[in-house]
């Protein structure tokens, strides 16, 4: 299914969605209370069925979070690329996607451990790169860190 | 060793200075062109030095001529730890315990800007060992990111002249080991 019938069908789901131009992939940006309900259906109609979640990664746009969702279908054969974003960079929140593509538990814990992001409903959501213990998130761009960064 | 074989390498002959009597000295050349010609790596290798030093493995450059034959996966049996990329904090007590359980004579080669000093890591990076000497003592540092095979080989080199350079009598003098 080519770009135009994709994103057609998306709207039709969504209909707030918003396309990012000059993109490789198809790009939406998503509200983040719809996320859960349109990955659930973009699973499991047949014409589109994206059963492949080939990365899940956060962003700090400076002043929003966002998390980015890469999604193929091995049947169709098509891409589509997912976002959400948040202003809240207090406590961001976004509902998991865990029990539609199990390879989001990693990824998802991945992204809590660099932005702070956390998942709702996620199973087992706990650093997976730096230690229990670590404070604070390195991937942020307002991220400090006296004892460790060399300025230079 | 003869002076000639120095030639390369004018430092090393600073520490040249090695005693006793002649039977001693014969019996130190034996021993130590023994060790020097049959040094066996650890299996360690972080990241893209570790693939480079697998490269200098294959058949092109080939190390076993050099008498690193087989890598160990045991520290038990291992004589040299060649440190092939990047250390983080996490790594760094692992790191240590596998030196710990070296035997000696134990040698270590810090292979790559990240295992010698941070490397491209050294500025902004909040988990990077700025350097793996901060954690064991190092006898060969080899620049590069990463070094060439060919690079790899003449560090390979350095360590068996310093390995050379020891005396079963006094082994504590040889380099500036800590």
């Amino acid at each position: 299914m080519d770009n135009t019938n994709l994103k057609a069908r998306i709207l039709e789901i969504v209909p707030d969605a918003q396309q990012e131009e000059n993109k490789q992939y198809l790009t939406l940006l998503v509200p983040a209370a719809k996320l859960h309900e349109l990955a659930v259906k973009l699973k499991t109609t047949s014409d589109l069925s994206f059963d492949f979640l080939f990365c899940l990664s956060g962003v700090d746009y400076g002043k929003q979070l966002a998390v980015v969702y890469h999604l193929n279908s091995t049947q169709h054969k098509h891409y589509i690329v997912l976002k959400v974003k948040t202003d809240d960079r207090v406590n961001p929140n976004f509902d998991t996607v865990c029990d539609i593509w199990r390879t989001a538990e990693f990824h998802e814990r991945e992204t809590y451990d660099m932005f702070g992001i956390r998942f709702n409903n996620h199973p087992d959501l706990r650093r997976i790169f730096l230690e229990e213990d670590w404070k604070g998130y390195p991937l942020r761009k307002d991220y400090v860190d006296e004892v460790n960064i060399v300025e230079f | 060793m003869k002076e000639l074989d120095f030639r390369d390498n004018e430092t090393l002959e600073l520490f040249k200075k090695t005693g006793g009597n002649v039977l001693m000295t014969s019996i130190d050349a034996i021993i130590d062109w023994g060790r020097s010609n049959s040094v066996w790596p650890l299996t360690f290798a972080t990241s893209c030095c570790g693939i480079e030093m697998m490269a200098c493995g294959a058949a092109r450059h080939d190390f076993a001529r050099f008498g690193i034959e087989v890598y160990r996966a045991s520290p038990r049996q291992a004589d040299v730890i060649v440190v092939a990329g990047t250390i983080v904090n996490k790594m760094a007590p692992v790191l240590k315990r596998l030196y710990d359980q070296m035997s000696e004579p134990r040698y270590v080669i810090a292979m790559g800007a990240c295992a010698v000093s941070g490397g491209p890591f050294y500025y902004n990076s909040y988990h990077v060992v700025r350097g793996v000497d901060q954690v064991i003592p190092v006898d060969v540092y080899i620049p590069g990111c990463p070094p060439r095979p060919e690079a790899l080989l003449y560090g390979i080199m350095q360590l068996q002249r310093k390995i050379k350079l020891e005396t079963i009598t006094r082994p504590e003098q040889v380099g500036v080991r800590g």
